[in-house]
């Protein structure tokens, strides 16, 4: 019973070498930029940093299947100084098999965000390479802003023809009666040499008119 | 307006103040093109050298013909149609080449100002449109076109203009195009609603806005990284450029549509001055103005662009960095834009097979500086994605292209009244009609007709107006401006006019120029542009998201019925000129002849009744 227990327990760490290797059937490259997203607040990659990796890819695992999955069915290997490393998920119902491509790319997809606030990381700076990140959709406010500006603009603009061909009309109108007050000021003054009214028939003969139209004396 | 005095005799319109009309004629000269066209000729032609060239040209051409025509239209106070008609009857048709030029520069010139009104609507948003491509239709990816492109490229070419891929595949009317160019006309509406009483309040906002936004576009330009770099490669000067005629051709033309002249806009606004004005400084004062301008705008355009330059830069390198890092595991930032150069020799020493395969890019700080633009592509294009990697995108944003509205609104003042003033002065309308009715009709005839370049094509129908309407027509009438005002009205005549307005008459300089210089210059300018567009069959650049080189825009020719409409826009306004020659010429033999037969020793005029119609017309 022992012999078997220290011989699956010695196999394991082979058994999980074995599973993670670069391009392995079910392994995922991971690089972290800490420096380039962090600068000066930077923190060192080590041990801890690692296990909060596999803790957050337990969580994504659990919450994107329903099983539970531990710390220990998450494998890495090939750490280097970049950091980058290879990762493999095994099954919690059996740790020697590794769970497929597609269902790690899903967890990882749903929990991306969770994963990138760990550690403090974007899209970018925590890249798994091979899982594309799900493009944000854009924002599509209800009444685009350029609409609103438009509005603003041509309401103004408007509102000043409006206002100036309106000012021009009432000042026109208000010429008009002036003139026609003085017109007719001017109008009593003419002698009026014409019976059948209007001046504007014919032509006015000024040989005959006794005095001219607007003499002062 | 003046009032109506008794005896009937509408007094002309007069400017407030001098400054009015100094601000408004500088509005007019100095456009879209100081900001867009003279910094890339500074650069293709050998920067600091290419202002010798540009000087001479100003000296011997521009100021010339701007004396001219300021002179011309303050003497005999009418417009353009009218000048000319005083002058010889026979030279009417240049008035009335101005005046169909004036129209359709107009037309397209506003379609400019609808475009930079769109990204100025655009301009309130975060982030900037023009910042991130939009998703493709399942939103896996970024949109195809976008991808291949540049977001910016994108943003112009689909969202602003939509444009087809070739001029002859017209699309339909872009109602967003629509609504902007019926802001900008009514715009252009509201500041000519009084005639010169609301351009002239208008021109003190419009013509001193761009340098207000010059000077704050100067101080943050300066101090932006790559600002130096951009400043030293546009002012190096390469000597050896001016062995080129090529350089030489392009300063004159520069220098003359810089100036606006020959739209006859120049001669309305100079019209409405006191007879005893002092049009000489005048002259001067706007075309030393405008260079100064031209030279003044390009610095903050070039920081900018050297910003650019370096910022693309840059980012090549980043890239490049990227790939090493992740290639050869090494840590992260220990490769920076400092060290970049060391550890490449390092690595490309130690693994060179490995480095060659791993396709790094090329970088050169040069070649990004060479990326050069002019017009639309500069404003629209280049200088939007500099201002995205500018802190504070939006105000900048914002700023230029108010700025950019209000240089092209002031030119569009000079259009317009090249356009109202010869009609109001031969009262082609009946007198009910008010000017205000009259403004309002030729804008919105304007407008519908400028419906054209709101169309898929219209970019490229613009890019024809632009490139042929606004070239050709314009030296051939400055050169029959400038003989007729020499030759036909006469130098002595002409000297006495100028004596009578300013109390001295033109030194040997004017006359030199008048006389001999530029008409030489001009000559040969219109001799040698007809030459070299000649000799190539006109070609266009066309954004085709099919074409396989794409994102290069594919030079295509043009087809047979737009080279036709091409060359009827080059003869068309010119045309008047001759036609009306022959028409009045014609017209005044069969007078002669008519009053020769009518001769009748009984017809005496003394008996001619006059009715009251024609005595009204004639006080």
């Amino acid at each position: 019973m022992l012999e078997r227990i220290v011989f699956v327990l010695c196999l394991l760490p082979v058994l999980s070498a074995e599973l993670c290797k670069p391009d392995a059937p079910g392994a995922y490259k991971v690089r972290l930029s800490i420096r380039t997203a962090l600068g000066d607040n930077a923190y060192n990659w080590n041990k801890n940093e690692m296990f909060l990796f596999k803790a957050a890819m337990a969580y994504a695992m659990s919450n994107h299947t329903g099983k539970e999955y531990s710390v220990s069915n998450i494998n890495v290997c090939k750490e280097t100084l970049r950091v980058s490393f290879w990762f493999v998920v095994t099954s919690p119902d059996d740790p020697s098999t590794p769970v497929g491509k597609e269902l790690v790319e899903a967890a990882v997809s749903k929990s991306r965000h969770r994963i990138n606030s760990a550690f403090l990381l974007s899209d970018s700076t925590l890249e798994f390479v091979g899982i594309y990140p799900t493009l944000a959709a854009p924002v599509a406010p209800d009444t685009p802003p350029w609409l609103i500006a438009f509005g603003v603009v041509i309401g103004l603009v408007g509102a000043g023809i409006v206002f100036l061909l309106v000012s021009t009309v009432v000042e026109k109108k208000r010429r008009k009666k002036k003139k026609a007050e003085e017109k007719e000021e001017d109008e009593e003054a003419r002698v009026k040499t014409v019976e059948n009214g209007s001046t504007s028939d014919g032509i006015y003969n000024t040989t005959f008119s006794d005095e001219d139209r607007f003499t002062e004396m | 307006m003046g009032e109506t005095k008794v005896s009937g005799e509408e007094e002309r319109p007069k400017w407030d103040n001098k400054v009015q009309y100094l601000l408004t004629c500088i509005g007019f000269a100095v456009g879209l093109g100081n900001v867009w066209r003279f910094p890339y000729l500074c650069q293709i032609y050998g920067g600091g050298a290419f202002l010798i060239p540009y000087l001479i040209a100003l000296v011997f051409e521009g100021l010339p013909l701007l004396y001219l025509e300021l002179a011309i239209g303050q003497r005999l106070r009418m417009g353009s149609i009218g000048v000319w008609n005083s002058i010889s009857p026979l030279l009417g048709g240049v008035g009335i080449a101005s005046m169909f030029v004036s129209f359709l520069v107009g037309m397209f010139y506003n379609t400019i100002l609808a475009w930079v009104l769109w990204y100025f609507f655009h301009s309130f948003q975060d982030p900037l449109p023009w910042k991130e491509c939009p998703l493709n239709e399942n939103q896996t990816g970024y949109n195809d076109e976008c991808e291949k492109s540049t977001p910016v490229n994108y943003f112009w070419y689909r969202d602003t203009l939509n444009i087809t891929p070739d001029i002859e595949i017209n699309g339909s009317l872009q109602w967003w195009l629509v609504i902007c160019l019926a802001t900008a006309w009514c715009v252009v509406y509201i500041c000519f609603i009084k005639g010169i009483e609301s351009v002239g309040k208008a021109v003190y906002v419009t013509a001193t806005f761009p340098y207000l936004v010059l000077t704050i576009f100067l101080i943050r330009a300066l101090t932006l990284p790559g600002a130096t770099d951009g400043l030293v490669y546009l002012f190096t000067p390469n000597w050896e450029i001016l062995k080129d005629p090529q350089v030489w051709l392009d300063a004159a033309t520069q220098i003359f549509f810089s100036l606006s002249v020959a739209f006859g806009g120049l001669i309305a606004f100079s019209s409405y001055n006191g007879e005893r004005n002092d049009c000489e400084r005048d002259a001067v004062l706007v075309g030393v103005i405008n260079s100064a301008t031209s030279l003044y705008a390009s610095i903050p355009i070039f920081s900018i662009l050297g910003f650019k330059a370096t910022n693309g830069f840059n980012a090549c390198l980043k890239e490049n960095i990227l790939t090493l890092t992740n290639h050869f595991e090494i840590s992260d930032q220990n490769i920076t834009l400092d060290n970049y150069n060391k550890w490449y020799k390092h690595l490309n020493q130690s693994y060179p097979d490995v480095v060659s395969n791993l396709s790094l890019r090329e970088c050169d700080l040069q070649t990004f500086l060479d990326q050069s633009a002019s017009g639309t592509g500069l404003a629209f294009i280049v200088f939007t994605e500099a201002v995205l990697e500018m802190p504070g995108s939006q105000i900048w944003a914002i700023l230029f292209f108010v700025m950019l509205f209000s240089l092209g609104l002031s030119s569009m003042f000079g259009n317009i009244e090249g356009i109202l003033t010869p009609i109001n002065d031969l009262k082609l309308v009946p007198k009910w009609v008010p000017t205000e009715l009259l403004t309002g009709i030729i804008c919105l005839v304007s407008f519908l007709v400028a419906l054209i370049f709101t169309q898929g094509s219209g970019n490229y129908w613009v890019e024809v107006f632009n490139s042929y309407v606004g070239s050709v027509p314009l030296l051939i009438i400055a050169f029959f401006e400038i003989v007729g005002v020499i030759y036909i009205h006469g130098i002595k005549t002409f000297s006495e006019d100028i004596y009578f307005m300013t109390g001295r008459r033109p030194n040997i300089y004017w006359k030199a120029c008048w006389m001999v210089i530029s008409p030489v210059m001009l000559l040969v300018v219109l001799v040698a542009y007809v030459v070299m567009q000649a000799q190539k069959y006109p070609m266009y650049p066309a954004w085709d998201p099919n074409y396989e080189l794409f994102p290069q825009t594919e030079v295509k020719s043009y087809p047979g019925w737009v080279f036709a409409i091409i060359v009827l826009l080059c003869v068309l306004p010119v045309i008047s000129i001759p036609v009306v020659a022959l028409y009045k010429l014609i017209r005044s033999r069969i007078r002669q002849s008519q009053s020769r037969a009518e001769f009748n020793p009984y017809w005496n005029e003394g008996f001619d009744l006059e009715t009251q119609e024609e005595r009204k017309q004639k006080a």
